[in-house]
């Protein structure tokens, strides 16, 4: 009995200890990898080295450590250190760590809402003197980058990296099948979509789980419609904005465009993170997919033929017949941002500093960068895409950024995170025709300014 | 998880080696698991209720505002949303893995060696994380590459997770395939410990099986159908990482339980005042329920047969 007695209570402990021994442990190492130097992560606190946070998707993980690496080994004397962090993990683990006084010296992001979140906390320092003593630096960068990053007329990061527009992707072989052309106006789409049905392929693939897949369709419906004016309304806080007649007009076409069946069946299942919109499409399930510039690349990786046999056609969004928006217009990622902690000590900032001016986007990583066949945010970058195969794509992007009168940025990213959850929110049940265009305004009219 | 020998009771301290049997040491064995409560469940919960009555957005100060998270999160329409949601899920699953574990442990009881074989296969689902699962049905379940796409059985080709009452059937089911195991291992234990006696004085009066299942093995299987229903009902309010790997609690707000709307409210909208609201009406759920349970079944001690061994 005694014994028993023992293993009993043994046993007690052991699941009363091993969860929360899990928990501890969990709370500890919440996995992230260094790249570079090792030591202490703390950010904030003091010491020569800046701290760097990261994602850690390849192909861009690897262009933003060698980025680093040139930097440090130009600059021994104040390093930056970096860490990676995967998407989800980054975004919820930044946010922590600026809510708790913890950030790293560099902040990576957005921009838009979330930048602004940071401003009004008093967590990010404002960049504008920085960038009058360095206007050249300024005037590299294409201006429409940096729209997201001002906020109430003060620039809080720097943009860096590459340009991401929407565009509008197609399967040549599908449209020699039906014997028709890409869609140049929307009524086109609206033809297509039936005559793609009949021969059992699927119009457009959409990966609707992720919503902000649907929401890029919204973004060019009211762009196209009646220009950047209708959204930018929203952004300043203007009451009831989105009861603007265009937006009931651009709703009322998207659901027809549900109704009509010209998305592959079961989209609201199939998410957009693990790529199977993209693959519907080079699979040949599906004719076309408007989808952000990035899937260039993972779709030239993961489809076969696809893209090296030029199979992949791409086009900039149709206009819409009697829309007053221009349909040079686009909508997307006009640049990734860069701001500094203002926790993070004076040297620190300085070496921040120091590496915008010099190394986050000199010549070497616009290099960089369209190798992994992006087009980086600086002016004149298109010299560097002759040698690349993907040069025509390339340039295709680039033509759309130097053409845009607007680079709009996407909504999720430029209303606050709280207007961006309920926006995602009735998107989806908009989609699933759960809700009416009536409603969707009432309900997004009702979070306006928040 | 071995049992630890006691060889020298001379070497330990005398506590230790009376076997916690003194009245004087038992307050103190209680010691660790009662700091890792106050520091890992009351503290925080303390800290929550704190919190639902305060405006904060995760990055700057926090401000008291007394009821207005209360009151926002009380008028939204989503609340009663949510709640209905826990509740159907809730409800379907206790009703798809009671009787199914019931049945599947009483089988497992036999002391035959094919069933002990079978016992460590239905073991399986139990080993695995919630996310692998939820993500491995969602690409079982996919409509263009899924199961049913590549065996080409017209059947399995559904919108499973993007018609709303489909998708809560498939929560439903990936929730019972893994959770039935477990509540079968407690059903096979609870039927291990019913005498055999009881049996064999049922069959000399010619009981047959089903009037011995519904007769002995049910009604003494009441105290571990009461504790496995509390953990099913329990467990289920707090279901998120399945859910939220598989339908993200779309489409729309179909699949949308209290755990997934307290998240998608604190972590992506930023709103930790109503989410702390939401959390607080998640543990006064849990305790009501958890208290309804136990009121159902352990008052009347008397009502047991037979002691439990």
């Amino acid at each position: 009995m005694e014994t028993r007695a023992t293993s009993r209570r043994t046993f007690l402990s052991l699941s009363m200890g091993v969860p929360l021994g899990a928990a501890l442990a969990a709370c500890g190492s919440s996995g992230p990898t260094k790249p570079g130097t090792a030591a202490s992560t703390g950010g904030g606190g003091g010491g020569s080295s800046a701290t760097y946070w990261y994602l850690s998707t390849q192909p861009q993980e690897g262009v933003r450590t060698r980025t680093m690496e040139r930097f440090n080994k130009a600059n021994p004397n104040g390093t930056i250190e970096g860490t990676t962090f995967q998407n989800d993990a980054f975004k919820t683990k930044i946010k922590t760590a600026i809510g708790a006084g913890q950030a790293p010296t560099l902040i990576w992001g957005w921009g838009g809402g979330t930048l602004r979140s940071y401003v009004q906390a008093g967590q990010v320092d404002d960049l504008t003197p920085f960038f009058e003593q360095n206007q050249q630096l300024k005037d590299r960068l294409f201006p429409s980058s940096f729209g997201a990053a001002t906020i109430d007329g003060k620039i809080y990061a720097m943009p860096c990296e590459t340009m991401q527009p929407i565009v509008l992707y197609y399967d040549k072989r599908a449209f020699e099948k039906i014997g028709a052309q890409p869609p140049q106006t929307w009524g086109d789409i609206m033809d297509l979509v039936p005559k793609f049905n009949a021969k059992g392929i699927a119009p457009f693939s959409l990966g609707g789980q992720s919503r902000w897949t649907n929401m890029m369709w919204l973004e060019f419906l009211f762009d196209r419609i009646a220009g950047p004016e209708v959204f930018q309304a929203v952004f300043d806080g203007e009451k009831d904005a989105w009861s603007h007649p265009a937006a009931l007009d651009a709703l009322t076409k998207m659901q027809e465009l549900i109704k009509a069946n010209g998305f592959i069946k079961g989209f609201s299942s199939i998410t957009a993170d693990s790529n199977a919109d993209q693959a519907l499409l080079y699979t040949g399930k599906a004719a076309m997919m408007l989808h952000g510039g990035w899937t260039y690349g993972s779709m030239k990786t993961d489809g076969g033929d696809f893209v090296p046999g030029g199979n992949l056609g791409y086009m900039n969004f149709p206009p819409i017949d009697g829309g007053k928006g221009d349909p040079g217009n686009t909508v997307g990622n006009p640049g990734q941002y860069m701001s500094i902690s203002s926790k993070a000590t004076p040297e620190q900032k300085e070496i921040a500093k120091k590496f915008f001016a010099t190394e986050l986007v000199s010549d070497e990583s616009v290099k960089d960068w369209v190798g992994t066949g992006a087009v980086p945010i600086v002016k004149g970058a298109d010299s560097a895409f002759a040698s690349s195969p993907d040069a025509e794509f390339l340039n295709f992007v680039y033509g759309i950024a130097v053409n845009a009168k607007s680079f709009a940025q996407s909504w999720d990213q430029a209303l606050s995170p709280t207007a961006a959850e309920v926006l995602l929110d009735n998107i989806s049940k908009l989609f699933q025709l759960s809700i009416s265009p009536q409603q969707f305004t009432s309900n997004m009219n009702a979070v306006i300014g928040k | 998880m071995s049992v630890i020998p006691l060889p020298s009771g001379r070497n330990v301290p005398p506590a230790a080696s009376s076997g916690g049997r003194g009245a004087s040491a038992l307050p103190w064995l209680a010691v660790p698991a009662l700091a890792f409560f106050v520091g890992f469940g009351v503290i925080p919960l303390i800290g929550v209720l704190l919190l639902s009555f305060t405006s904060w957005d995760g990055l700057g100060d926090i401000s008291v505002t007394g009821f207005d998270s209360w009151r926002a999160v009380l008028a939204d329409p989503g609340l009663p949303h949510a709640l209905w949601v826990t509740f159907l899920v809730m409800a379907l699953s206790w009703l798809v893995q009671t009787p199914a574990s019931i049945l599947i442990g009483v089988f497992l009881a036999g002391q035959q060696r094919y069933r002990a074989v079978l016992a460590v296969l239905y073991f399986i689902p139990l080993l695995l994380s919630s996310a692998a699962i939820a993500i491995t049905y969602k690409a079982l379940l996919d409509p263009n590459f899924g199961l049913g796409a590549g065996l080409e059985i017209d059947l399995l080709v559904q919108d499973w997770l993007g018609e709303p009452a489909l998708a809560i059937g498939v929560v439903i089911f990936v929730v019972s395939w893994q959770f039935i195991p477990f509540h079968s291992l407690l059903y096979q234990g609870g039927v291990r410990q019913i005498p055999r006696s009881m049996f064999e004085a049922a069959e000399l009066d010619g009981a047959g099986r089903v009037r011995k299942f519904f007769s002995i093995t049910l009604p003494q299987l009441k105290y571990t159908i009461i504790t496995s229903s509390t953990l099913m009902v329990v467990g289920s309010l707090t279901f998120f990482d399945l859910i939220y790997v598989l339908t993200a609690g779309g489409p729309g707000d179909a699949t949308r339980v209290l755990a997934i709307d307290m998240y998608k409210r604190g972590f992506q909208a930023n709103l930790m005042g109503p989410a702390s609201a939401i959390a607080c009406i998640l543990v006064l759920v849990g305790l009501v329920l958890a208290l309804l349970l136990r009121r159902l079944g352990g008052r009347d001690a008397s009502a047991s047969q037979l002691e439990g061994a």
